[in-house]
């Protein structure tokens, strides 16, 4: 049997239709992942791209300053029209600031996708339930923000239409990824915010 | 520029064309009447972007977006804002990431709401604790050398500065 985190109904959350395994789907979803610049939320969403990428020059994580990672998108986006940004964040940390998708969907830059991997839970702090395992739906406040491209990818059957999606360049998308509330890989990323700065900016606009 | 509404509005104009000459293309801002024509002329300007927050902190979070691409920004906001910026300041404080920020005061000089007394009051000390240095301008030939100064500090020194524009400088707001 497999183990789950302690805490987690995990019959439950799957009758909910949180089924997916991040570790698979998140990697599908994104494909090539060289066509990006990411920006991440804190835990799980850090740890997804950072697995992906090797901890990466172009991704930039977040370990803090939670609600932050979607408009960070927006500011890089808006600076880089040249490249697609990917803000690749979780339910709780896109809650804690979810006016940032009115301001984004105002502006609606084409290069800019926002994944929301959903596992209805706070994971880093022990599971507790998040607002979208208690009816909250992301990609309909997302819709009803403005923008026009959004999916919820559920099933592994979605997960080709949702990485199209996110390589579209006619306005900004957001595709909600429902996952199962389980552990994101174990990965080890560079912690410092400072560090990552300019790795990032180095990696992107050479020395300064 | 002309300036067809006297000397009250031209210190905004020159501080509008200051900011681009240092570079500064995003424009972020909760809609305030300290700050109106700074918000015009980015809506206005074909080199600029004009970003309409819901909260301030959304702000501080896309002028770190702009640094990691390149860009300069800044972040114009009453005083009350400043207080939904603190957590997202430690964005700010521990990427060192450059921050520009014009606050339009409230809360001091002169002020007849008593609502705005507490978060106007408590600007300074909590944007220092978050490591941000407050330069404060009370008198309209202050305006552009001290954002001239704090444009230096932000983008050569590598700086989180605000510009407090007091109601000394603005006029009380009439109730």
């Amino acid at each position: 049997m497999a183990s789950y985190p302690q805490g987690v109904d995990m019959a439950a959350a799957i009758a909910a239709g949180f089924i997916l395994d991040r570790r698979d789907a998140v990697p599908v979803l994104i494909g090539r992942h060289e066509d990006f610049l990411f920006v991440t939320g804190l835990a799980g969403t850090a740890r997804d791209i950072a697995a992906l990428t090797r901890d990466g020059a172009h991704i930039y994580t977040m370990a803090g300053a939670m609600g932050g990672a979607a408009m960070i998108g927006l500011g890089l986006a808006l600076a880089r029209p040249d490249k697609r940004v990917l803000v690749a964040t979780g339910d709780g940390e896109l809650l804690m600031n979810v006016g940032a998708l009115a301001t984004i969907a105002v502006l609606n830059p084409p290069n800019l996708a926002i994944v929301c991997v959903d596992n209805g839970h706070y994971g880093e702090t022990g599971y507790q339930k998040s607002h979208t395992s208690l009816g909250v739906d992301l990609e309909k406040i997302a819709s009803g923000c403005g923008i026009k491209r959004t999916r919820t990818v559920a099933h592994e059957a979605d997960l080709a239409g949702g990485a199209r999606l996110l390589r579209e360049g006619n306005g900004t998308a957001f595709v909600v990824l429902r996952v199962k509330p389980d552990d994101p890989p174990p990965y080890k990323r560079n912690l410092d915010p400072a560090a990552c700065r300019i790795r990032f900016r180095s990696a992107l606009l050479g020395a300064q | 520029m002309a300036d067809s509404t006297g000397g009250a509005t031209l210190w905004q104009d020159q501080l509008y064309d200051l900011l681009r000459r240092n570079k500064i293309t995003q424009f972020a801002y909760v809609p305030d009447a300290g700050h109106r024509i700074l918000i015009d002329r980015s809506l206005a300007d074909p080199g600029a972007q004009s970003v309409a927050l819901t909260t301030e902190e959304e702000g501080v979070a896309l002028l770190a977006g702009a640094d990691l691409g390149g860009a300069r920004g800044v972040l114009l906001m009453q005083s009350s804002g400043t207080g939904n910026c603190i957590n997202m300041l430690s964005l700010i404080k521990g990427g060192r990431f450059p921050l520009l920020t014009l606050v339009s005061m409230r809360g001091d000089f002169g002020e007849g709401n008593p609502w705005q007394y507490p978060m106007g009051q408590a600007v300074e000390p909590v944007l220092r604790a978050m490591g941000v240095i407050c330069l404060r301008i009370e008198a309209p030939e202050e305006v552009v050398p001290t954002v001239e100064a704090a444009c230096t500090m932000v983008f050569q020194g590598g700086n989180a500065v605000a510009v407090l524009l007091t109601q000394k400088l603005l006029g009380a707001k009439a109730f």
